[in-house]
């Protein structure tokens, strides 16, 4: 019982962004966005084909500026939001934003893949998620079982829920909360609680992980609970990726999950299945095909035993679970 | 001369034959003399007796001169003269003796015959006398008759006046509280009064005495259930209500609840000795005195008590389980008692005192064990003294391990004094690096000496519990169990695994408040740690077998387990410190490029200061670690391969380290292309392969890593990028001496490098003259 290879994609440019399309349930697909000072930036479509391990690519252009976060509309496959950096007059602006993708993408680049590569399409703004007090968008997280109509974004050291209005075309913040403490706190990262009705979500800063409850916008305690948690992927920046298999890790410290040497920087954690019988806590596999710091890891949305990883230098590889861990967790 | 030498010779055969019949009249034996002189045969031995003349003169003739025959003959007439007067003499004695004895013999004959008629006279009276002696008892026979029968009657009536006094006497005898006598008294009159108590006025006494003796019982029962008299009182009215016949039962029931309502006075007192002192712990008696008094009032008491009762209901066999029950129940509440007060015995100070109070303890129980075969006491007592023994080995353990943080926290303030008076004399290069760790390795002597010494004297505390003169020491359980399971599992092996453990915890707890323990306190933990490992647990292992001469029965902990620990412990320690200082250095690093706009900074003129102190603080951690790990570990772990390294490393290290000016040496650049093909920013720490090596490749691997994480995180300008290649180029010039291989450097840096260039909005590099004359400059 043979794992299958994994398959490996290249981009031109650096890229540290990468989502699944949390909206599309049937292929596996992940939205890679590329991070490049001098070119125009793209968002990679790319389509995994299981049976035949092939990868099919569309390409959308993304004007705006380098990309350092994307996010997929839970709702709706063709919104999603990234956080990218504008350069204008010598300055380096972080901004955030909504974005369509072209209604035709699909139908369209299937027939001429090599052709869309070329001439790529444009996305379609929706809308801009600014607020003059808080710069420097860091994530955008959509509410991960809701329409699509509400997300949160975190810049510096603020969390700001925003709602969207009239087809995403209208965003107003509806509620912020403010991390406080010593020095210059930044959050960096941050992820939905899938549990508790999709009220509350952790963030993380440097190594400090915390909690946050939505309907009061309040810490409610600097720990996540990840007892549901089985399969956990860690990014580092050692280029290698680490799948592990923690049964037990509620109420442990989020700064054990994080590689040794890291801050807390660039992890995607993803909950899994449940395990039914008692598995020890291990690194299930370690993955190196990568050359560079791995900055992005995440799940299939369709395929819960697969999942990507994208490193700097532009490599996405596509990696299944163990076979064997996979039937022994499902039966 | 012939004729005068016939007679002479013929002389000595004559008077022989003559003394010859003198003998066998006196009645002597020849016997005696005969086998002395054995008869000559000689017919020429003129003394022999066959004696010849007529040869002898042949001979004589024949053989000898004239001369000699003369002499001869002279000779021989001496002789025979002195001879003859010879037996002139001897023929006078004896007759005269004869006649003296014929004599005596006749007077003899005159007075025998006197004292014939004396005798006959004698026979005569003495006949008289027996007839009339016959006379006399015949007639006196009558009287002796009556006079027996008087003195029977007499008797009698002695007796019936003692039985009609009995009342009187018995009364008086109450009166005065002699109710011993009055027992006695009465006991004897008892049968008589019972065998006669059908006639009316023996029964009137009887009935009297009855009366008397009824209330001399209530009284005593009285006495009795006063309780207030000493125990020695007190069984005394027990005998006497015995004799009695007071029911056994009911005497014993009470006496026991006596001895029980005394005994629990004694507790009492006891227990008001434990109360008072959780208050006023000052006026506390010390445990001696707690145990003496409980020895001398309770144990004492109690002994008392069962020996009272085994001599007053000997015969009531079936009391025995009563006694037994009796005691278990009151030595339970003194046992708890003692146990109370034993377990206030907090303080660790001074064993001697608890050890020999508890000897005591055991020892007057061994009274209870005599008195009482069979009880379970002892073995309860026994018990105890185990149980308090295995207490004091927890205390002893407790107060060894908050010795050991104290002495940590020690540690730990005295590593922040120096370093409080560096930051006040601000950076002046490694000298003041210097000045802090200086006092790392006598810290280090210093805590394993003091902790070794703790040690050593705790173990010398709980050996009094073994010691010969004490009574329990020779129990089995003192002897095989305490030692084993004891002192050496539960104290000292206990005690080397919590420094392991509480090692580990420095490393675990610390999170991003690395600055909750301060670096050196892990390096000089896990130096400890190590030399544990390396000789200590298996010294204080040896030691402690030693005297405690352990027997393991059981199955104990083995040296290698606890040394794999520390080893473990020690390694934990040493990763934990790299990545501390390693985060240290990575944060100033870090704050150094985030807070800074690189894409509008001026032109490079100068090294950051940063980067300076970042060359500083490896410095003086590579001087740190220098002063714990030294050639030793060194030696004894490192690979051959590694070893050629280091040992370049080594003796070019002593005059490059300071070394002003810059001259990069490249040697042993063998291996590039490898290394970089191994993925090099694995973080693999063999630490004790090459401990300082090692560490300081760590700890620049973590910085280096992190400075370049940052870098991609930014967007620079050209003098932003310029600025970086600056810095680089200053940290290669001094970075590269600390690792083991400085192609790892080199290859982060590039990459660092490389990294800002790719986020340059304005990538023109700066010219290399240019950065090496300003890092020079810097």
């Amino acid at each position: 019982m043979e794992d299958d290879a994994p398959v490996i994609y290249g981009l031109e440019f650096q890229a540290r962004a990468l989502t699944a399309q949390t909206a599309e349930t049937d292929a596996v697909r992940f939205l890679v966005g590329t991070q490049s000072l001098k070119f125009d930036n793209q968002i990679h479509i790319i389509d995994f084909d299981d049976e035949n391990n092939i990868i099919n690519k569309n390409v959308l252009l993304h004007q705006a500026g380098e990309i350092w976060h994307i996010g997929a509309s839970p709702a709706d496959k063709a919104v999603l939001t990234t956080c990218y950096n504008k350069t204008s007059d010598s300055r380096v602006v972080s901004c955030a934003a909504v974005w369509r993708m072209p209604s035709d993408w699909e139908t369209g680049n299937h027939e001429s893949p090599d052709e869309s590569a070329h001439n790529p399409q444009t996305l379609e703004l929706l809308c801009h998620l600014d607020d003059s007090t808080h710069g420097n968008a860091a994530c955008v997280l959509w509410e991960p079982m809701g329409d699509g109509k509400r997300m949160i974004s975190l810049a510096d050291n603020h969390a700001l829920l925003w709602d969207l209005q009239e087809s995403s075309t209208q965003a107003t913040v509806s509620s912020t909360a403010t991390l406080e403490g010593k020095g210059q706190l930044k959050f960096t990262s941050g992820k939905w609680s899938p549990h508790h009705n999709c009220s509350q979500l952790a963030t993380a800063n440097d190594t400090a992980i915390r909690g946050w409850d939505l309907r009061t916008m309040r810490v409610w305690s600097v720990r996540y609970n990840h007892s549901h948690d089985q399969l956990v992927l860690t990014a580092s920046r050692d280029s290698r990726l680490i799948l592990s298999n923690m049964v037990s890790i509620s109420s442990e410290p989020f700064g054990h999950l994080v590689d040794d040497e890291e801050l807390s920087e660039g992890e995607e954690l993803h909950q899994e299945d449940k395990g039914k019988e008692p598995l020890k806590d291990s690194v299930v596999s370690t993955y190196e095909e990568h050359e560079d710091s791995v900055y992005a890891a995440e799940w299939s949305s369709a395929d819960p035993w697969l999942f990507a990883s994208l490193s700097y230098d532009g490599r996405l590889v596509i990696n299944r679970v163990p076979r064997a861990l996979k039937y022994r967790i499902l039966l | 001369m012939d004729e005068g030498s016939v007679p002479v010779a013929e002389d000595p055969g004559r008077r022989r034959r003559v003394h010859g019949m003198l003998k066998l009249y006196y009645g002597l034996n020849e016997e005696g003399k005969a086998p002395e002189q054995p008869e000559s045969l000689d017919p020429c031995d003129i003394n022999g007796p066959h004696f010849d003349p007529e040869l002898y003169l042949n001979k004589l003739r024949r053989e000898c001169s004239l001369t000699e025959l003369m002499d001869q003959e002279t000779c021989m007439v001496r002789q025979i003269r002195s001879l003859d007067s010879d037996m002139q003499t001897l023929v006078y004695e004896n007759y005269n003796k004869f006649i003296s004895a014929t004599d005596t013999i006749r007077k003899m004959k005159n007075d025998f015959k006197k004292m014939e008629d004396e005798m006959d006279c004698l026979s005569a009276n003495m006949a008289a006398i027996t007839e009339f002696s016959a006379r006399i008892s015949g007639t006196l026979q009558d009287q002796h008759a009556q006079i027996t029968k008087l003195s029977g009657v007499h008797t009698l009536l002695r007796k019936l006046q003692f039985l009609f006094e009995l009342p009187a006497r018995l009364n008086k005898c109450l009166e005065l509280q002699a109710y011993a006598q009055a027992v006695n008294t009465h006991r004897r009159a008892r049968c008589v009064l019972q065998q006669y108590s059908h006639l009316p006025s023996f029964k009137g006494i009887q009935d009297d005495c009855h009366a008397i003796m009824d209330k001399l019982a209530q009284e005593l029962r009285q006495k009795f259930r006063d309780g207030g008299s000493s125990a020695k009182d007190l069984s005394e009215c027990v005998e006497l209500l015995l004799q009695l016949d007071e029911p056994a039962e009911e005497l014993c029931d009470k006496f026991l609840s006596h001895a029980r309502s005394r005994l629990e006075s004694d507790l009492q007192g006891l227990e008001a000795e434990i109360r008072p002192s959780l208050p006023s712990p000052a006026s506390n008696t010390d445990i001696l005195e707690f145990i003496d008094r409980g020895c001398n009032e309770f144990v004492s008491s109690l002994c008392l008590v069962i020996t009272s009762y085994q001599e007053l209901f000997i015969n009531h066999a079936q009391k025995g389980e009563l006694l037994h029950a009796f005691v278990d129940d009151l030595a339970a509440r003194y046992f708890m008692l003692v146990e109370r007060r034993i377990q206030e015995e907090k303080g660790v100070g001074d064993n001697s005192l608890l050890v020999r109070a508890l000897d005591r303890f055991h020892r007057r129980l061994q009274a209870v064990a005599k008195l009482l075969p069979g009880s379970a006491v002892p073995n309860k007592g026994t018990e105890i003294v185990i149980r308090a023994a295995t207490e004091r080995v927890k205390q002893y353990l407790s107060a060894l391990q908050s010795f050991y943080m104290d002495s940590l926290t020690d540690v730990r303030q005295a590593l922040a004094t120096p370093r409080l008076s560096v930051a006040g004399t601000s950076v002046a290069g490694p000298a003041s690096g210097r000045d802090a760790p200086t006092s790392l390795p006598e810290l280090l002597s210093s805590l394993s000496a003091s902790i070794l010494n703790q040690i050593k004297s705790v173990l010398a505390s709980v050996h009094l519990f073994t010691a010969k003169d004490i009574t329990f020491s020779n129990k089995p359980y003192f002897k095989g169990e305490f030692c084993s399971q004891g002192v050496r599992e539960s104290l000292v092996v206990s005690f080397i695994k919590f420094v392991c453990q509480s090692s580990r915890q420095f490393c675990e707890t610390a999170g991003d408040k690395g600055g909750s323990t301060p670096p050196a306190l892990l390096l000089l933990l896990s130096r400890l740690c190590l030399d544990y490992e390396t000789s200590t647990i298996s010294y204080i292992l040896t030691l402690t077998d030693e005297q405690f001469l352990v027997q393991h029965h059981s199955p104990v902990t083995p040296v290698t387990t606890l040394c794999a620990e520390a080893r473990e412990a020690a390694q934990k320690l040493l990763n934990h410190y790299v990545k501390v200082q390693g985060l240290i250095i990575s944060q100033m690093l870090r704050k150094s490029v985030e807070t800074r706009d690189w894409v509008n900074t001026i032109e490079p003129r100068n090294v950051r200061a940063v980067m300076k102190r970042v060359v500083e603080d490896t410095t003086s951690i590579d001087v740190q670690v220098g002063l714990l790990y030294e050639e030793g570990v060194r030696k004894a772990h490192s690979s051959d391969s590694s070893k050629r390294t280091f040992s370049v490393y080594s003796s070019s290290r002593q005059q490059a380290r300071y070394a002003a000016s810059y001259t990069p040496r490249y040697h042993s650049s063998t291996h590039t292309a490898q290394l970089v093909a191994e993925k090099i920013l694995h973080f693999h720490l063999h630490v004790f392969l090459l401990p300082q090596v090692s560490v300081m490749t760590g700890i620049i691997k973590i910085s280096l890593k992190t400075f370049l994480e940052c870098v991609r995180l930014r967007t620079f300008g050209r003098y932003g990028l310029q600025q970086i290649q600056v810095d680089c180029h200053y940290l290669q010039m001094y970075l590269w001496r600390f690792v083991s291989d400085e192609n790892l450097v080199h290859f982060l840096l590039d990459e660092i490098v490389g990294s800002a260039a790719h986020r340059c909005l304005d990538p023109a590099p700066m010219e290399q003259s240019v950065i090496e004359v300003i890092c020079e400059r810097g």
